[in-house]
């Protein structure tokens, strides 16, 4: 299977590897997948408390080279946008972005869950109602 | 050669470890077989002129090569187009044969496609298939063998030496137990012909799948073994039209493969304990610097057992096409869903019971008579470079690191 060049480069040079320290309440932790489908994505955030803008971003896949690149990506482009807006990232931005071929797609759903997984962990440690409509709704 | 080929040090680039899926041909083979192409074109079956009888002898040549490679007699070689046909023939043709006499195969998990597909196809017309389980080694039990063979058994098929893992089953065993059992005994022995000594008298077998491919040889010309005394064992045609080769097989034969499949052959009996010897100290070479640099790795199948040429080990925490990509100067497969056209990991390493998780780790490297020392350390050094980056990005094995048991986890399959 041939790559594109931007899996490719971000296989190769993957973006913001890393661990946040999962303790501290300005971090969120997304861990989705599982080992036996092959693919396994950790996202974490870090949320500054008064912005609410993510401020860093560290991830570590188990996967192919396109769910390696995906998941890099995510981290580059929630870093300096506010939770709701790294919400509206959505999977087929991604693809579109990479190139991925069809039976690659799944890559992309998984990095969408990992940002929603960690945006959900962080949110829930910092006692966020789940969606903004949900915070207009509890006013 | 493709003009990308580059050097680094002392090997070329690309390097080919991937000789279960195929072998380069031999020069020597390829010369025996340019002949035949030209001047040397006669329908072996063209029974009235000089230029029929050329091809004739050419045949009746290979046949003798191929027969003493594995201990048979020429007469009992049949020629097809490869190891898949080679597969078909032998179970359903025997399957048809002796429908009379009953309708009950036994085969194992582990065998290649051509075998279990096949079988599959009998099962939708009335036979009744046994698979076997293999034990977490990849060898079958030859107690399970025998305690399924009933009184409907007609034959069991058991391949000499498996494409992905490289166990050698214990086919002599097989073999007498089908004797005394009295049930035809089949091998797919694609694998094995040529790589370790095959004797069908010996090993009391019946009919036997071979492959020029895989040998040195050319794409498209294969082999099969039929047993013609002790017992004389009946096949019926698959394919019709003019009852070539003893009416088991129609079509004009394919001079030039058959001749280069007779001389990769000839080759391999004299060079086997010589290059078995060279490509088992390079496989644990191979082996022995993976071991020493990398931790978590898992090696696939008996190692007592096994071909000399493969090794199969899964880098635990690692996605097995994560690291082909890493790695893609050189050639090798791995049992990833991901490197298969049905996304489903190789079910050759979930029969040895093993997680998917490490069967989507796994790598399968296949030296051969052209790889070198050299690109041995090439590719240990590669390896290891790209495990050891991978297990970085890895969550898993930071995880494992920390001490988290990953079974403890709830995982959201998907």
């Amino acid at each position: 299977m041939a790559y594109s060049d931007k899996v490719v480069d971000h296989y190769s040079n993957p973006r913001n590897v890393g661990t946040l320290d999962k303790s501290t309440t300005e971090v969120g932790t997304g861990l989705v997948g599982a080992p036996e489908c092959g693919d396994v994505m950790r996202l974490q955030i870090k949320v500054n408390p008064e912005t609410q803008v993510i401020e860093d971003a560290k991830f570590k896949t188990f996967g192919c080279g396109s769910a390696i690149a995906s998941s890099s990506l995510a981290t580059e482009w929630v870093k300096g946008k506010t939770v709701e807006e790294a919400l509206t990232i959505k999977n087929t931005d991604i693809v579109k972005e990479l190139a991925l071929p069809p039976v690659k797609i799944h890559c992309s759903v998984l990095a969408e869950d990992a940002i929603r997984a960690a945006i959900g962990d962080w949110k829930k440690k910092n006692g966020v109602a789940e969606t903004a409509e949900a915070a207009v709704a509890a006013k | 050669m493709s003009l990308d080929i580059t050097t680094s040090g002392t090997v070329k680039l690309p390097i080919y470890m991937d000789y279960h899926a195929t072998t380069p041909m031999d020069p020597r083979v390829l010369e025996a077989m340019l002949p035949y192409f030209t001047g040397k074109f006669g329908n072996a079956a063209s029974r009235n002129h000089s230029f029929g009888w050329e091809a004739e002898e050419a045949v009746e040549k290979a046949r003798t090569q191929i027969a003493q490679l594995i201990g048979a007699s020429a007469k009992e070689i049949i020629f097809t187009s490869g190891a898949t046909e080679s597969n078909n023939l032998a179970i359903k043709g025997i399957a048809e044969m002796y429908r009379e006499r009953g309708n009950h195969i036994i085969t194992q998990v582990t065998e290649h496609k051509a075998v279990l597909d096949t079988c599959k196809r009998l099962e939708k017309s009335g036979y009744r298939v046994t698979y076997l389980p293999v034990n977490a080694d990849g060898l079958v039990d030859v107690e399970d063998i025998k305690r399924a063979i009933d009184d409907k058994t007609i034959l069991v098929s058991i391949m000499a030496a498996n494409n992905e893992i490289g166990v050698v089953q214990p086919v002599a065993e097989i073999g007498k137990l089908c004797h005394e059992k009295n049930v035809i005994f089949h091998t797919d022995a694609v694998q094995a012909v040529g790589k370790v000594p095959i004797d069908v008298n010996a090993m009391n077998i019946d009919v036997l799948s071979l492959t020029a491919h895989k040998i040195y040889g050319p794409k498209g010309v294969g082999a099969l073994y039929v047993r013609r005394r002790n017992p004389r064992v009946q096949i019926s045609e698959q394919i019709n039209g003019g009852g070539h080769e003893r009416g088991m097989r129609s079509g004009t034969l394919n001079v030039p493969g058959i001749v280069g499949l007779g001389e990769a052959c000839e080759i391999a009996g004299k060079e086997m304990v010589e290059e078995s010897a060279r490509l088992t100290k390079l496989r644990d070479r191979l082996k022995a610097k993976l071991e020493a640099a990398i931790d978590y790795v898992h090696v696939n199948g008996s190692m007592e057992h096994h071909l000399p040429g493969n090794l199969n080990m899964s880098f635990v925490y690692v996605e097995g096409e994560s690291l082909l990509m890493g790695i893609n100067d050189v050639a090798v497969s791995s049992g990833s869903a991901c490197t298969s056209a049905t996304l489903e990991p190789s079910y050759v390493l979930k029969a040895l019971g093993l997680g998917d998780d490490v069967a989507h780790s796994s790598i399968r490297f296949g030296l051969g008579r052209f790889t070198t020392e050299a690109e041995v350390d090439y590719v240990a050094a590669k390896v290891i470079d790209v495990v050891l980056k991978l297990r970085e990005l890895s969550p898993l094995y930071e995880m494992v690191k920390e001490g988290i048991d990953l079974s403890k986890i709830e995982w959201a399959a998907h």
